[in-house]
């Protein structure tokens, strides 16, 4: 078979991540890469459904992996009540997210941290402040989250702020519609805009999943985003109907493979909104290392953006080590 | 143990074991060995020999098992047939509490069993519990319901009697399902043997029907190997075989049977196609894949060893497809990461090394996973033979292991031909979003199952069972039932009025028979009609045709091995006639019924001058033989299919199929009537028959070819060769070209008729056993003779954006 006629397949290997090279610099918008996509939904779903099935991990190697879940959560408030205070405390929590004493009867080589803190611009400043010397950026949603429909100009001045204010990564979110209508050049402009008003900041690419109701939309969407520059994509807003799911993960992952066949660049994936349990965690964690494999098992490459999963892991881990069912009462909110 | 902090850094999943505690205590009360399980007890071998079950992950021995011996089989069918009258005489209502409580059984016993199952067969703990043990239950459930509607829903039918059933070591206990489910709903006993090398879940499973009640004698379980079985198979106080299992062994047991007028189906071996479009989703489709062929070690009658993928995507398909290799795991069953487990015994193992090998070194492109084999056990990585041609060993030879050969094709019709170049039609996957082409390709390919983009789908309310050598009779669903049932009214075979013998000389005659009239009648000539054309014989025999005083009526050629071969080289050149609608059949068998009617009293004067009976009967039989067509034109277009309700946003379509060429062997009561009630259904379906007339009297039946010509009937689509029907009928029995046969004509033949036909695993039909009064429409038409003229072909179809 002749070589101009198919697109071999790289080997899942690209630059090391994490560093400034890795990122992923996009590429002009190929539709010939996502035109003829082809997702059939019963198949996805049944591939979904046995990710939990045939992956399970117990006693310490549970531990372990629930550890590393912690570390790649972004630790999020997005909520209309939210306050300077409010964030300070999530940040002192996102510092010391697992007991001391767990941390020890673990025999880990150093505390764990979460991927990140997650608020809305405003909330940037303070966020920076609590967050400084940890190491652990400040993510801001920005574009007019979560619905997007905020003038283009509008949108992209409000990544430049939360960017001035601190923050190392911004999460955006497209505008359905393009998607809806199958306008991909001005998805991709959109996109391509916004990661050049990040500058330096990582940009997650929120899709809206939910809105976009089909998975061949998930797919075009995702390839979209990444050709426009996204460092990672990302699921849901939290406000959709319908959240992260493990179908449309498994889609969006199959998109990020295809495109690092296609350009040797990694891109991260974030699914958002839905993950509560340490179960979900480790359902989306072998989800991650089996179609995409180890590295996307490290924060540079996966979050998790959730609020109250930490919860549930740290009670998970107690009962490791304790042979006890925990409370969350004996774990400190954030 | 290893430190969270090195897990960390390499993210293993670690081990993970399901516990087999309680199912080793249950082994340890068993230590002294297993007994056979006849008329509601244990009942220890009558010659006191048993033999070992081991765990094919380490070759520990896990069991001993009671061998059975003759005496021990004698036994359990005598208890199966005390049992009978009784169960039998239960209602479906009744009967169905007995099964509803067996389904609650193995879901409240289901860890118990998914856990004796992984470590007896080896396979993956999650497919275990996740996939065999929830059909067990669903397939007890769904038949639970058939026995309660079975006085409703088989009005007419009743049971057979003694069911004999063998099964197979890939699924120990869904196959117990799948043969027990139905056998007792429709009130029948069973004696069961399962596999020598995986027993032990059948026997858990007789305690489970203590435990539901279940009368004793209604279910009795023999343990043994091949020999075993063989003589379950022929006990004569066995009504109906069941069996799944290789062909070879499914084609002794043909043999074996032949003409003992048990009730046989087999679900036998497969090769089948996994057939991948350039529009498929191939990411799905590559799981898909792993479904198919690396579920239960490739052991699986129906996996899709076969992968045919189109041209254009064939690189990137395999590309896609060695990555997901590389993640499959093999190791402990027990393991709930396990995806693959060893092969169930050495035998099997080294069956497989061996057909890989011969691959090899036929040229194919053989390709393994980088992973070390664990060690210990019968493991065999998972494999991909590529570049395989249709001419090499492994692309025809079921390997019944996780080893895929695959093969390019370059247009739709190139893959239904790559497709059903093979032996076997059990199953087939289709992956393409198109639905068009799908839909096209389900069509056109010959097979029992077909799955569009999805594979391995199973659900008791479907029929599963093969076409070709894959076997015949469906497991599941309605036309499941029907294997388990019979026609009720025609009683048994009767004694049939003592008609005279032919006499198949060929010499000149002399003196001549003595000839009632002065003047010579003008000498009407008799041929055989092939291909819409009358022939004569190639043997150049005619032999005499008399009424039943002795004198001559004409004379009809006397067909031979030759003539049946020509006949069905016509009827396959009559396709055409398959890909009519059904109205357009329907048009064509209405105008044979009103061209018999306009020549109603040459036909009568033809009958009484042949068959004598008197003027009056003869009118009727050519009245009734108008009705019959009429009837069988009317059901053209009505045979429909159904649409299973199996699983929640799937369109599971069971389509009544042509087999395509037919073999029919009339009976010589009724001669035109008899005939014209076989070749009818068959061809009002969209078969093609060679029909082979009563020999006695066969004129009516070459009168009526010159009906055939003037009615449209395209040439091909009724072949007629007249002659010895014993001869006849071993020759149509024999021959490979012909996809199934009934033989209504009796005799010492019939042995020999079924004995051939076990060469390509056609399916026989002898009438239920009963002597059909042709006149009596509830026996000589209906339904069932449209079941038997057709197979069922179960196409999935998922759906959803």
């Amino acid at each position: 078979m002749s070589a101009d006629r198919v697109t071999p397949l790289a080997p899942l290997s690209g630059p090391k991540a994490g560093t400034e090279a890795a990122r992923n610099p996009g590429t002009e918008l190929r539709p010939e890469w996502f035109e003829e996509a082809r997702v059939n939904l019963s198949g996805v779903e049944r591939r979904a459904a046995t990710i939990p099935t045939r992956r399970t991990v117990k006693k310490e190697w549970q531990a372990a992996w629930l550890v590393k879940a912690m570390s790649c959560i972004d630790l999020t408030t997005l909520a209309g009540d939210d306050t300077e205070e409010r964030v300070r405390r999530l940040c002192a929590k996102a510092r010391m997210p697992l007991r001391t004493d767990l941390v020890e009867a673990l025999g880990l080589e150093a505390a764990p941290k979460v991927g990140a803190v997650c608020v809305y611009p405003t909330m940037v400043a303070a966020a920076a402040k609590a967050l400084e010397g940890s190491g652990i950026p400040v993510a801001s949603v920005a574009t007019g989250f979560p619905a997007g429909l905020m003038p283009l100009k509008l949108r992209l001045e409000e990544i430049r702020y939360a960017v001035g204010e601190g923050a190392g990564e911004i999460d955006i979110v497209i505008t359905r519609a393009h998607v809806l209508g199958q306008d991909w050049q001005a998805l991709y402009d959109e996109v391509a805009a916004m990661r050049e008003a990040c500058g330096p900041a990582h940009m997650k690419a929120i899709l809206a999943t939910g809105d976009l109701k089909t998975l061949r939309n998930v797919f075009k969407a995702s390839m979209v985003a990444m050709m426009a520059g996204a460092d990672f994509i990302k699921t849901s807003t939290g406000k959709e109907d319908v959240n992260a799911t493990l179908p449309v993960s498994l889609v969006m992952l199959r998109a990020i493979r295809d495109y690092l066949e296609r350009t040797g660049q990694k891109v991260g994936f974030k699914p958002a909104g839905g993950l509560k349990t340490a179960k979900d965690a480790l359902s989306w964690q072998f989800l991650m290392k089996e179609e995409l494999g180890r590295d996307w098992l490290e924060p540079d490459l996966f979050r998790i953006g959730a609020s109250s999963l930490l919860a549930d892991i740290e009670r998970q881990i107690e009962h490791f080590v304790t042979g006890r069912y925990s409370a969350a009462m004996r774990h400190a909110i954030g | 143990m290893t430190a969270v902090k090195d897990i960390l850094k390499t993210m293993e999943y670690g081990p993970a074991p399901e516990s087999d505690a309680p199912v080793r205590e249950w082994l340890a009360e068993h230590e002294s060995g297993f007994s056979h399980f006849i008329g509601g007890d244990f009942t220890p071998p009558a010659k006191g020999r048993f033999f070992e079950t081991k765990n094919p992950a380490n070759g520990e021995v896990l069991a001993r098992i009671a061998e059975g011996s003759a005496a021990d089989v004698d036994e359990a069918v005598r208890a199966a047939q005390k049992a009978f009258a009784k169960w039998s005489g239960l209602s479906g209502h009744v009967r169905a509490r007995y099964l509803y409580a067996l389904a609650r059984l193995v879901q409240k016993r289901a860890r118990f069993f998914a856990v004796l199952e992984s470590l007896d067969n080896g396979k993956p703990i999650r497919e275990s519990r996740d996939i065999d043990v929830p059909l067990v239950a669903r397939h007890f459930y769904h038949h639970a319901g058939w026995a309660e509607l079975i006085e409703s829903e088989f009005a007419g039918h009743g049971p057979l009697g003694v069911c004999g059933q063998i099964i197979p070591w890939n699924f120990p206990l869904l196959m117990l399902a799948w043969k027990v489910a139905p056998a007792l709903a429709a009130g029948n006993t069973v004696v069961l043997k399962p596999a020598e090398q995986t027993p032990l879940t059948a026997l858990a499973f007789a305690g489970l029907a203590a435990e539901a009640g279940l009368p004793a004698g209604v279910l009795n379980i023999v343990t043994g190997a091949a020999k075993t079985g063989a003589m379950l198979v022929e006990h004569d106080g066995v009504d109906k075989l069941a069996f799944t299992g290789s062909t070879e062994v499914g084609r002794a047991i043909r043999t074996a049977s032949a003409g003992t007028g048990k009730k046989l189906s087999l679900e036998l071996g497969g090769k089948s196609p996994f057939i991948v479009c350039d529009d498929a989703d191939l990411d799905s489709a590559v799981e898909g894949v792993v479904d198919s062929i690396w579920f239960n070690q490739g052991e699986v009658c129906c996996a899709g060893s076969r992968l045919l993928v189109q041209e254009a995507v064939a690189e990137r398909f395999h590309a896609k497809l060695r990555r997901r290799m590389e993640t499959l795991r093999l190791g402990d069953p027990l393991d709930k990461t396990t995806d693959i487990g060893p092969i169930v015994d050495a035998a099997q193992l080294e069956r497989i090394k061996g057909l890989v090998e011969t691959g090899c070194r036929e040229g194919a492109e053989c390709w393994q996973p980088s992973a070390k084999l664990p060690k210990g056990g019968h493991f065999f990585p998972p494999t991909i033979l590529s570049g395989v041609a249709p001419a090499s060993t492994v692309a025809q030879e079921e390997i019944f292991g996780p080893v895929l050969v695959s093969m390019t094709f370059r247009t739709p019709d190139e893959a239904a031909r790559l497709a059903n170049n093979s032996r076997y039609g059990l199953a087939a996957s289709i992956w393409s979003e198109n639905i068009n082409l799908a839909l096209d390709l389900a069509a056109k390919i010959k097979a029992g199952v077909v799955w569009v983009n999805a594979t391995n789908l199973f659900d008791a309310a479907a029929g599963f069972g093969g076409m070709k050598e894959s076997g015949f009779g469906r497991e599941g669903g309605r036309e499941g039932m029907f294997e388990y049932l019979k026609p009720l009214g025609g009683g048994p075979a009767k004694k049939p009025v003592k008609l005279p013998a032919p006499d198949f000389s060929v010499a000149p005659a002399f003196p001549p028979a003595p000839m009632k009239v002065d003047t010579p009648k003008l000498d009407r000539t008799a041929k055989l009609y092939v291909g819409g054309r009358q022939a004569r014989p190639d043997s150049g025999h005619s032999y005499t045709i008399r009424n039943p005083r002795g004198h001559e009526v004409g004379q009809a050629g006397l067909g031979s091995r030759k003539d049946i071969r020509n006949a069905v080289e016509a009827a396959h050149k009559a396709s055409g006639w398959s890909a009519m609608s059904g109205h357009q059949r329907a048009q064509v068998l209405y105008y044979l019924a009103e061209n018999l009617e306009a020549r109603r009293e040459e036909f009568a004067a033809r009958l009484e001058a042949m068959c004598g009976g008197g003027k009056k009967a003869a009118g009727e039989e050519v009245d009734l033989s108008v009705r019959r067509i009429a009837f069988y034109a009317a059901h053209a277009d009505k045979y429909d299919g159904r649409v299973h309700s199996t699983m929640a946003r799937h369109v599971t379509l069971a389509m009544n199929e042509p087999f395509g060429v037919m073999g029919i062997l009339c009976p010589d009561n009724a001669p035109l009537l008899g005939f014209v009630s076989l070749v009818l259904p068959a061809i009002a379906l969209g078969n093609r028959v060679v029909a082979v007339p009563s020999s006695l009297w066969p004129l009516a039946a070459t009168d009526f070819y010159q009906v055939l010509d003037t009615s449209d009937v395209p040439g091909g689509v009724v072949n007629i060769v007249t002659g010895a029907t014993d001869e006849l009928a071993a020759t149509i029995g024999g021959h490979d070209d012909i996809a199934a046969a009934w033989h209504f004509a009796g005799g010492e033949g019939i042995g020999n008729f079924e004995r051939a036909a076990a060469g390509n695993l056609k399916p026989t039909w002898l009438a239920d056993g009963r002597a059909i009064d042709w006149r009596d429409a509830a026996a000589g038409q209906g339904r069932g003779f449209l079941r038997h003229a057709s197979q069922v072909k179960n196409i999935w179809i998922p759906y959803g954006e």
